[in-house]
């Protein structure tokens, strides 16, 4: 009987290694693809045992992990509510998103390629996996500002510092709590996660750097006048004729004034003045003899059509290419299909505070892991140079003027020189337009550089403008920073 | 004439009590990394349990020595190894779930260790030569197919998870198909050494298989149609293919036809195809284990699907003890608990257990070949082959080689019942080798007539 139990033994053999074989085919060849499947549960659960890194403003936590009881071990929360919310975004169950959570997710998480020294020490130190903490270029008082300024007003407001491009403030409104969405209740979750996502408003879009990006308006008549004034053939006293209504060639249609008067007397007015009281007609002239061409190599100087990250996505703002005559004559006066994000509009402020040089935008100041060590250092860094330091010059004392007296005499600050434009932007027939404010101070070294959009004229409706509903958010935003 | 070359085998008992020792270390340290993983500290109930561990262990070893010294010095230890191993886990389990050792499942699980052991001691002090056994061939098969139908009595029989394979006595509930497998085992080895003359008889010849006479057919149709009934009447493959499969390999075994073999998995395969087309809960075990993760499966069982990426999670070299989530699949520390050792020990730890399995089974064999008489051969073959196959059932079902059925893993699942049943067999085994391999009486001694010449012819 030994000859039939050896042949047993051999297909034992065999049973125990079909058995070695289909458990390296589950723990080596498919565990990668089995650990990704959404409804791994260990997944999401090792996600949630790790302490992320907190995002840091001023010296507050603004997104930190909380150590709970639960299964998850730790809980993401918000202690400031929705005012950081476009900045930080939301870490859940469904993953990170709508801001740094998901942008900077693998210095947060830990993962990074930047930690991997720290990641190595731990194994060997035994000490608990933690990620980096971000800590944001936001001034707090600012950020509180300009939400408080904005109010319920559905818009965006974004302040720079002209000379190193580090945004102090960065507000979007209608917004969220994210704390909603970081809950570890999933059917709560899921839940406010449908409301947000259905809600016409679209309070989870960042409207300072992306969304259906707005029209500019009559603000974007500074870059139409730097275009101006680099071009060689005029000055800030240049004569423009200022008429009642521009006759648009190759069409019937004309480009009137906002109040139907002509600019000055003889329907003459100075490039100064025709800022100052943002004349429709003498721009529109303006766009006329520059040509499109002309007025889109000037926005391209301040960053327009960039692909800008800060570290999030920047929606590129736009000026249309091949523009005919009378479309160039909208565009000079931010009409026509001229796209940009606030944050864009912020950037030309600054640039032109910034003797001409537009510096990058960044949210990210350094990352800073568990023992302190600073791993990455977000530096100022030169975008591009948008107009000549004597360009600039002029265009500060131009846009004095609108403040001083002008159509922006809402944003004027006491004992401070602001250098600002208005913008009042149709954007769809019938609708309230939407109100627009850019601004620096103190106007020879400014600080601060603020663009403030209203939607649908807020609270004012189709009363609103530029210098009424939107300069003094500005003011207050500047206010704030230079105190 | 010839003169038989003697050697006296070595016992290799103080390889064994080394080999006990390191297991039991093996175990306390596991035991440590849980505590330590868990809670941050070496648990402090370490020497008590430990010392209680090594100290049965020890006792198992003393009366080895004394009882049966020329036993296999291997299967102790891996016994041990992989019985303290399935402990450790199930204390793991038991602080995931929140239950404190009081009134967790360990501490049942060590009882039964502890009254396993001694049951398997008291079989080695009790029974003295295996082939008692042999006596009670018929009772036991009585005994074997009524702890097989028992599950269906009413009153007693519960369904639980699906299968109706346990039983209900009071408090206590438990698979009498554990025991049913030693009690069948001692009645196939019985029967099979008494009938396989018979069964051996060649009759026709078909496709070059030489087929037995019809008549001899009798007892694996009723062995057939028994397993088909466990099948379907249990809704449990696992023991069905267990049992049967046990029969088969003895009657190869007894008889070295291979067309048993031939005819033993064609019956097999027609009645669970049969069975398949029939009944509706064995298509859903098919659907689990062909398409684990289609939406249709997930909606009957994540079960499989929960322990496959519990097993996934552990890679290579698992997350550690106490640091994977092996509580998040159900029955973890029965059914599933194979996946939640390559949870926290990753696939190496499993191969290292597979591997123990590998040595029991093949130390099991070995006796089998060393056994004297054809009773031992085919009780110790038997006993072998129903733990590899059985290990078989379990790691198949749960790494998908064949559909999942409900049985426990030897020695290291949750239960009572499979841990005595283990453990008995274990005893039979180590009773079979003590046998095996002592040497006969001397017949060099000088006899009375040793010197007389028996020849009849001188040439």
């Amino acid at each position: 009987m030994n000859a039939p139990i050896r042949r047993l033994s051999t297909f034992v053999a065999f049973l125990f290694a079909t058995l070695l074989v289909s458990t390296t085919f589950i723990q080596f060849g498919q565990a990668k693809s089995l650990n990704a499947r959404e409804d791994n549960r260990r997944t999401l659960l090792a996600t949630y045992a790790r302490e992320r890194g907190s995002i840091i403003a001023g010296e507050t936590a603004v997104a930190t992990s909380v150590p709970t009881e639960g299964e998850f071990r730790y809980l993401r929360t918000y202690p400031q509510g929705s005012l950081y919310a476009d900045l930080t975004g939301y870490y859940s169950f469904y993953g990170a998103g709508g801001g740094l959570e998901s942008v900077e997710n693998a210095l947060l998480s830990g993962s990074s390629d930047k930690l991997f020294y720290r990641r190595v020490s731990d194994l060997f130190t035994g000490r608990k996996a933690r990620g980096a903490d971000v800590v944001l270029t936001i001034n707090p008082a600012v950020q509180q500002a300009a939400s408080d300024a904005l109010g319920d007003q559905r818009g965006a407001a974004v302040a720079l510092n002209p000379q190193t491009g580090e945004i102090l403030a960065m507000v979007s409104k209608p917004t969220y709590d994210p704390n909603t969405l970081a809950s570890h209740d999933l059917d709560a979750v899921d839940r406010a996660y449908k409301q947000l996502n259905a809600d016409p408003t679209r309070p989870l879009t960042n409207r300072a750097i992306a969304g259906n990006l707005y029209p500019p308006g009559s603000t974007f008549k500074v870059v139409t006048a730097a275009a101006a004034l680099e071009s060689g053939k005029f000055t800030a006293d240049s004569v423009l004729p200022g008429p009642a209504a521009l006759d648009l060639p190759q069409t019937t249609a004309s480009l009137p004034n906002s109040g139907g008067r002509a600019c000055g007397a003889g329907d003459q007015v100075t490039l100064t003045d025709a800022l100052r009281i943002s004349c429709n007609t003498a721009f529109g002239w303006l766009g006329l003899e520059l040509g499109g061409d002309a007025l889109r190599t000037q926005a391209a100087k301040f960053g327009f059509g960039d692909q800008l990250t800060i570290p999030m996505r920047v929606s590129p703002s736009s000026v249309p290419a091949e523009l005919n005559a009378p479309q160039s004559a909208q565009s000079a006066i931010g009409q026509y299909d001229v796209r940009v994000t606030p944050l864009q509009m912020a950037m030309v402020a600054a640039g032109i505070g910034n003797r001409g040089v537009v510096m990058k935008p960044y949210l990210v100041k350094s990352a800073v892991t568990s023992d302190l060590t600073t791993i990455e250092t977000g530096s100022p860094s030169t975008l591009s140079e948008a107009v000549s330091p004597q360009v600039a010059a002029t265009l500060t004392s131009m846009m004095e003027t609108v403040v001083d007296s002008g159509t922006g005499t809402a944003a004027q600050i006491p004992g401070v020189k602001v250098a600002g434009k208005t913008g009042t932007a149709q954007h769809a027939v019938g609708a309230a337009p939407h109100a627009w404010f850019i601004s620096f101070a103190p106007a020879e070294n400014p600080t601060v550089a603020v663009a403030v959009v209203v939607e649908e004229g807020g609270d004012a409706g189709n009363e609103a403008s530029g210098g009424h509903t939107a300069a003094p958010i500005a003011r207050a935003i500047m206010e704030a920073a230079l105190r | 004439m010839t003169v038989v070359s003697r050697f006296r085998p070595r016992r290799g008992r103080n390889v064994e009590l080394l080999l006990v020792i390191a297991a039991t270390a093996i175990v306390l340290l596991a035991y440590v990394n849980v505590g330590v993983a868990t809670h941050g500290e070496v648990p402090s109930s370490l020497l008590v349990l430990g010392g209680g561990f090594l100290g049965l262990a020890l006792a198992f070893h003393l009366v080895l020595r004394w009882k049966a010294s020329y036993a296999d010095p291997i299967i102790l230890p891996i016994a041990t190894l992989l019985n303290g191993l399935g402990l450790v886990m199930i204390h793991r389990l038991d602080i995931a779930q929140g239950r404190s050792i009081g009134d967790g499942m360990a501490l049942r699980q060590l009882m039964w260790s502890g009254l396993s052991v001694a049951l398997a001691i008291a079989a080695i002090l009790v029974m003295r030569d295996h082939r008692v056994l042999r006596r009670y061939t018929f009772t036991a098969g009585l005994v074997g197919f009524l702890l097989l139908l028992l599950p269906l009595m009413p009153l007693i029989g519960t369904d639980k998870y699906g299968s109706r394979i346990w039983i209900s006595l009071g408090p206590f509930s438990f698979q009498p198909g554990e025991i049913a497998k030693i009690v069948l085992a001692v009645f196939f080895a019985g029967y099979f050494v008494q009938a396989r003359d018979a069964l051996s008889v060649a009759g026709r010849r078909v496709l070059g298989l030489t087929l037995p006479r019809g008549r001899d057919l009798g007892p694996i149709l009723v062995a057939w149609v028994l397993s088909v009934g466990v099948l379907v009447l249990e809704r449990d493959l696992g023991s069905s293919l267990l049992f049967f499969g046990l029969f088969v390999a003895l009657l190869y075994i007894a008889t070295e036809r291979t067309s048993w073999i031939v005819i033993g998995l064609g019956l097999f395969a027609a009645g669970a195809y049969a069975a398949y087309l029939m009944f509706s809960h064995v298509q859903v075990r098919v659907l689990l284990w062909l398409d684990t993760f289609s939406p249709e499966a997930l909606a009957k069982s994540d079960q499989l699907a929960k322990g496959l990426m519990g097993m996934a999670a552990g890679g290579m070299v698992g997350t550690g003890l106490g640091r994977g989530r092996p509580d998040l699949t159900y029955f973890a520390e029965s059914d599933f608990i194979v996946p939640s050792f390559g949870e926290e020990l990753g696939m190496a730890g499993l191969f290292a257990i597979l591997l123990l399995y590998v040595l029991l089974v093949e130390r099991g064999l070995r006796t089998a070949i060393g056994a004297r008489d054809g009773f031992g051969k085919l009780l110790a073959a038997g006993l072998a082959f129903s733990v590899a196959l059985q290990c078989f059932v379990v790691v198949g079902g749960v790494t998908r080689v064949i559909p999942l059925t409900g049985l426990t893993m030897p020695f290291l699942s949750q239960g009572g019942s499979s841990l005595l049943a283990n453990w008995v067999i274990v005893a039979l085994l180590l009773r079979i080798s003590d046998h095996a391999r002592r040497p006969l009486p001397d017949p060099g001694r000088p006899s009375p007539i040793g010197d007389a010449r028996t020849e009849v012819v001188r040439l």
